[in-house]
């Protein structure tokens, strides 16, 4: 029976290993500066999660496949209550590895959000309703025209509550895709109508909640060209499968001549850039 | 300390095989067993410990919404702080009054005064009733002046948190009820004794804390604001 | 027929079939009834996971028993994006609640924790009968609320307590997760079906739900800190009872704060308190305060939501896991036969999991909004946490080595128990990062996760307990040659089931989706699910195995005697099932501690705890003994 179970065990551990191993469903291809650094912390913590996991299946199993019950009377076990030095190898051993891996896994969240975007960064303000999302640009003027709930009307097509009388809000444009540029620092000022959403691109390696009440701003820099699907990642009702918009990577000069385009002209232009580039493959 | 002891000595088992014979629950021959252990103050003791780990988890709720105030005054700029009804003053006064009453019945069982400690538990309960209804008419209050749960963030937790500190203390009239009726009956034996003592240090002990929590409560709501 | 003993026999036996069976103050029936409505609840629960596996394997079937069953939640028997919300919250609030934190502590702990202390009940057994009933109300009401919002005659049942107490909406109950977050909870109907009475039902039977908890938490620390008899020091005692003191503990501790939370949320719901629903909303094209139906709120803080729910949360995991743990070291150490390798420390482990516990709550937040500062603390803490588990999976394996192993179907389960808790603990040492929950957080992996340390490990540590007491509880074996069967087939499903989900969780598979039919980097992931869902067919239809062994086993399993695994601690030294107070009359001396197997000179490889014994008293080794 023992001998079963240490196969079993085994050949479990064994499947699992190789399905990771095999990466055969994996991470999509990464698109953002602070990915590879995010990337390699993982594959080090896969790598102490994947011999600590292994290594304590085989350890179960080893023991289930030797010690077994031999039936032979008076055969008796190891009559011990421990040994305080293994104690405290082990778990000063465990305690190093796992402060030295959450120390390790601080980096990258620190670049991100212990400081804000750098000067010169790209500005969108996205905000999610149930169940679609609205991205506000700028535009020339760099400066966002006003939002009041007050001045929401869906009907209307003023998703976000633009007031137009606001002189800043002339140049300004809201579309259901966001597009923004390739190799420089874009900041997100994310906002929610209703209830919380979260911006979310897997090749991006990046997440952030949208909270209604508040106004979050994060960062990250894109680095490859192309369109990738954004979806939600916080339960916001009933149709939260099916949030999605497209994120646009796009070349500088692409982008200003974006920039400058008024509202109709913006909503044409990004539904031909949506046309033009592909998703990647998976 | 323990080493690993690898046993080399062959055994020869008394018996064999499981579930038949084993030592008698008394281990082998001795006479004494646990029944000695358990004695009447001891037994009753379970009273007291009880209250105190009951007062544990209730200052738990009091402090996960104590930090939901200071969160939620800090959340918005829409706290407006009502300005303090006067008759809490004289709540204030009633629950401490009635914290020295109930003091006083607890002395006098343990001085065996049976019939002055029956009187002391029907004034704090008289002090505690008394307590509920200027609660009651100070929400009365707040009302007329147009100041509902949901008027502002902080009269929504003025009525939270004083409503549910009235349910705790409503318990704890049930509480003295209980132990008036049951110091009508004489005591008999040691072990009635001990826990009609610990039933009444137990009850002093929560209406003490209510007590302490009124004067928090009171403090975090108009002193801290 | 007992020695009444001044302050021990508090209770007489009691007669007639109501005071014996339904309203009884023996911790015994009431241990039992725990069991029974997590047996109950188990299954509804698992219901609703198999038709989430094959609304998500199969999407835009029609099943004809939803058609029949819930016509407005599945119209043609399609499940609607609702109706599959509605089966993830509730199956989430049941398992967690009426299963994981019903048996392992108010089922087994109940049972046992007097017993093998050597007391006689409970410290307050009325307030124990109290504390199950209470949960027993509070699982009425959340099957409540599946009847009133599943069904448009119910749905009308509570309308007369307000527009917020209407259902009907054909769901089978709210649609936020067994979170809750607010304001998708605390808007109601406004912000999407089920959310009218069936979350109202839902607060409100979680609400019930922590009394009950309370009242046992209260009498569990209690009892044991009073009611130990001559001899059981507290390193004396199973790590059982160190398991449950501690998990009582920590719901002493944590259950107010859920209900304070609760208690807040309704209060949005029906009083117009604005504690977690800011200002400015605009749901389902209405403005906050233009409308009846959406009245105004302002500045609240949805996050505050979540930090209550989690600090709750996080150490409720652990009272799902903790009585679990010490079964596992308990039946290891005695089909092993062996001492529990390193009692000391398996002892400052459960502790200082428990205390860490409160400590952690915000890794369920990293990305939610609060302060990124306070996520690097949550972060270094929460990976802390990781190090008292190993320190118990490293003295488990010290137990088996050197062992003489018997592998009874109860062994196995607590085998399997290690292999589980390792599997789902490890891929914690990912998800505690805040770095990498950048990638990960509200993925598969996270399902993946929790499934096996609650949803598996913490099962087979019931079952284990269960195979391990049943002929104790009830004098019979719980058949051994089905339960070997039980427990292959669900221990290789269960690795099926949930390995795979952290693959598909680092592919991008989001949770709560209720189709992965809208995204391209999602539609390789399709075998998986499939792969999935077939295991966790099997590993479902297995367990009805499982009950009818109980029902089996409960009239015709063989009869067991009072120590039939040759074990050591008190609950072996009555006879099986024990009498109405345990010990008939006369409470057991203890001179030893509690896993003295394969004592060098000792006439059988087990040293009972009340074994007086010729050689040196020995306990727990400390004293020394010849080598």
């Amino acid at each position: 029976m023992g001998r079963v179970l240490a196969v079993i065990i085994w050949t479990l551990t064994l499947l699992s290993v190789l399905l990771f191993i095999s990466k055969k469903w994996w991470f999509p291809a990464a698109i953002s500066e602070h990915a590879p650094a995010l990337d390699r912390q993982f594959m080090i913590t896969l790598v102490v999660v994947g011999i600590s996991f292994t290594a304590a299946q085989i350890g179960l199993g080893w023991m289930v496949w030797k010690y077994g019950d031999t039936g032979k009377a008076g055969d008796r076990a190891v009559y011990t209550h421990g040994s305080n030095r293994l104690e405290v190898l082990w778990t000063v051993i465990t305690a190093v590895i796992f402060i030295v891996l959450a120390v390790m896994g601080q980096s990258v969240w620190a670049s991100l959000r212990l400081n804000n975007a750098p000067p010169g960064s790209y500005s969108v303000e996205v905000v999610a309703q149930q169940f679609q999302w609205n991205f506000h640009y700028a535009g020339k003027d760099k400066v966002f025209g006003r939002t009041d709930p007050k001045l929401i009307d869906d009907g209307a097509l003023n998703f976000i509550g633009i007031d137009e009388s606001d002189p800043n809000a002339k140049d300004d444009a809201v579309t259901s895709a966001l597009a923004i540029p390739v190799n420089r620092p874009v900041e997100l000022r994310l906002r929610s109508k209703d209830v919380i959403h979260n911006f979310w691109v897997p090749q991006l390696r990046f997440k952030q909640d949208l909270v209604p009440g508040m106004e979050i701003k994060v960062h990250f820099t894109a680095n490859k060209v192309g369109k990738y699907e954004l979806a939600c990642a916080e339960l916001c009702g009933q149709l939260h499968f099916k949030m999605r918009a497209y994120m646009l990577v796009l070349p500088e000069d692409e982008l200003q001549s974006l920039e400058a385009l008024s509202q109709e002209q913006f909503v044409a232009r990004m539904t031909e850039l949506l046309n033009k580039y592909q998703l990647p493959t998976y | 300390m323990a080493t690993m002891v690898t046993s080399t000595k062959t055994i020869t088992k008394k018996t064999t095989g499981g579930g038949s014979k084993f030592p008698g629950p008394n281990g082998n021959g001795s006479k004494r067993n646990g029944n000695e252990y358990r004695e009447p103050d001891r037994d009753a003791n379970r009273y007291r410990i009880g209250m105190w780990v009951a007062l544990a988890s209730i200052a738990m709720m009091f402090t996960a919404l104590s930090s939901a105030y200071i969160v939620r005054a800090g959340s918005s700029n829409d706290w407006q702080a009502l300005s303090m009804p006067r008759l809490l003053i004289l709540s204030t006064g009633l629950i401490l009054v009635s914290s020295a009453a109930i003091e006083t019945a607890r002395r006098k069982l343990k001085a065996t005064l049976s019939s002055e400690y029956s009187r002391w538990l029907l004034i704090t309960a008289a002090l505690g009733l008394a307590f509920l209804v200027s609660q009651f008419l100070a929400w009365r209050q707040l009302v007329r002046q147009g100041i509902y749960v949901s008027s502002n963030p902080h009269s929504s937790f003025f009525y939270l948190l004083t409503a549910t500190h009235a349910v705790h203390l409503f318990g704890g009239l049930l509480a003295l009820s209980f132990l008036w009726f049951r110091s009508r009956r004489p005591v008999h034996t040691k072990i009635e004794t001990a826990k009609r003592q610990a039933g009444a240090d137990a009850v002093t002990i929560y209406w003490h804390f209510m007590d302490a929590l009124w004067i928090y409560l009171f403090l975090l709501l108009f002193l801290w604001r | 027929m007992s020695a009444v003993h001044e302050g021990v026999h508090r209770h007489p036996a009691p007669t007639g079939f109501i005071r014996k069976y339904i309203f009884s103050v023996d911790h015994k029936v009431i241990g039992i009834q725990y069991i029974i409505l997590a047996l109950a609840a188990v299954l509804v629960g698992m219901i609703m996971s198999l038709l989430m596996r094959l609304n998500l394997s199969w999407p835009g079937t029609s099943w004809k028993i939803l058609e029949t069953l819930f016509p407005t939640g599945a119209p043609g028997g399609v499940m609607t994006p609702e109706f599959y919300l509605s089966l993830v919250t509730m199956h989430g609030t049941i398992m967690v609640f009426f299963v994981l934190t019903t048996a392992p502590q108010g089922g087994f702990g109940n049972y046992f924790l007097p017993i093998q202390i050597g007391a006689e009940d409970m410290a307050f057994p009325v307030l124990n009968m109290m504390s199950f009933w209470v949960t027993f109300v509070g699982f009425i009401v959340i099957l409540l609320a599946i009847v009133i919002e599943g069904n448009q005659t119910a749905g009308e049942w509570l309308s007369f307590l307000g527009p917020s107490f209407v259902g009907g909406s054909g769901t089978v109950g709210p649609i936020g997760g067994w979170t809750g977050y607010a304001p998708l909870s605390a808007l109601g109907k406004v912000a999407g079906p089920g959310q009218g009475a069936g979350m109202n039902l839902w607060i409100i039977s979680i609400a019930i739900f922590c009394v009950g908890s309370l009242l046992g938490a209260l009498n569990f620390i209690t009892t044991l800190l009073n009611m130990r008899t001559k001899g059981m020091s507290l390193m004396r005692m199973p790590l059982t009872c160190w398991a449950w003191f501690t998990t009582a503990v920590l719901a002493l501790l944590s259950f107010p704060v859920l209900l304070g939370g609760g208690i807040l949320l309704l209060l949005d719901r029906i009083a117009g308190t604005s504690f977690f629903i800011p200002g400015g909303l605009y749901v389902s094209g209405l403005l906050s305060g233009s409308n009846p139906n959406f009245p105004l709120h302002t500045g609240g803080s949805p996050i505050l939501w979540q930090h209550l729910f989690w600090f709750f949360g996080h150490p409720e995991v652990y009272i799902a896991i903790l009585p679990g743990m010490g079964a596992t070291s308990h039946i290891l150490a005695t089909f092993a036969r062996k001492p529990v390798f390193g009692y000391r420390a398996m002892v400052f482990a459960i502790f200082a999991i428990g205390l860490l516990g409160f400590f952690v709550w915000g890794h369920h937040m990293f990305i939610s909004g609060m302060s990124p500062y306070s996520a690097v603390a949550f972060s270094i803490l929460t990976l802390s946490i990781g190090v008292p588990s190993a320190v118990k999976t490293f003295n488990w394996l010290g137990t088996l080595w050197g062992a003489r192993i018997r592998f009874t179907t109860a062994m196995l389960f607590a085998l399997g128990f290690v292999s589980l808790f390792v599997a789902g603990g490890i891929s914690g040492l990912i998800l505690g990062q805040s770095s990498l929950d950048l990638a990960m957080h509200d993925t598969y992996i996270v399902t993946g996760h929790f499934h096996l340390v609650m949803g598996v490990a913490s099962i087979f540590g019931m079952f284990a307990a269960l195979y391990f007491w049943f002929p104790k509880m009830f004098g019979r074996y719980l058949g051994e040659g089905i339960g070997k069967f039980h427990f292959w087939v669900t221990f290789i499903g269960v690795y099926a089931i949930f390995m795979p989900m952290h693959v598909m969780g680092i592919a991008g598979m989001p949770r709560r989706y209720s189709q992965f039919t809208e995204y391209e980097f999602l539609k390789g992931l399709h075998p998986l699910v499939l792969f999935v869902s077939v295991a966790a067919i099997i590993t479902i239809s297995v367990q009805f195995l499982f009950y009818f062994n109980v029902i089996w086993s409960l009239f015709k399993g063989k009869k067991a005697g009072d120590n039939p695994w040759e074990a050591t601690t008190l609950e072996w030294n009555t006879s099986s099932p024990p009498p109405h107070d345990n010990f008939a009359g006369i409470l057991p001396t203890v001179y030893r501690g509690p896993y003295e197997f394969a004592v060098p000179g000792a006439p059988n490889d087990y040293m009972m705890q009340t074994d007086v014994g010729s050689e040196e008293i020995s306990d727990n080794g400390h004293n020394g003994h010849k080598h």
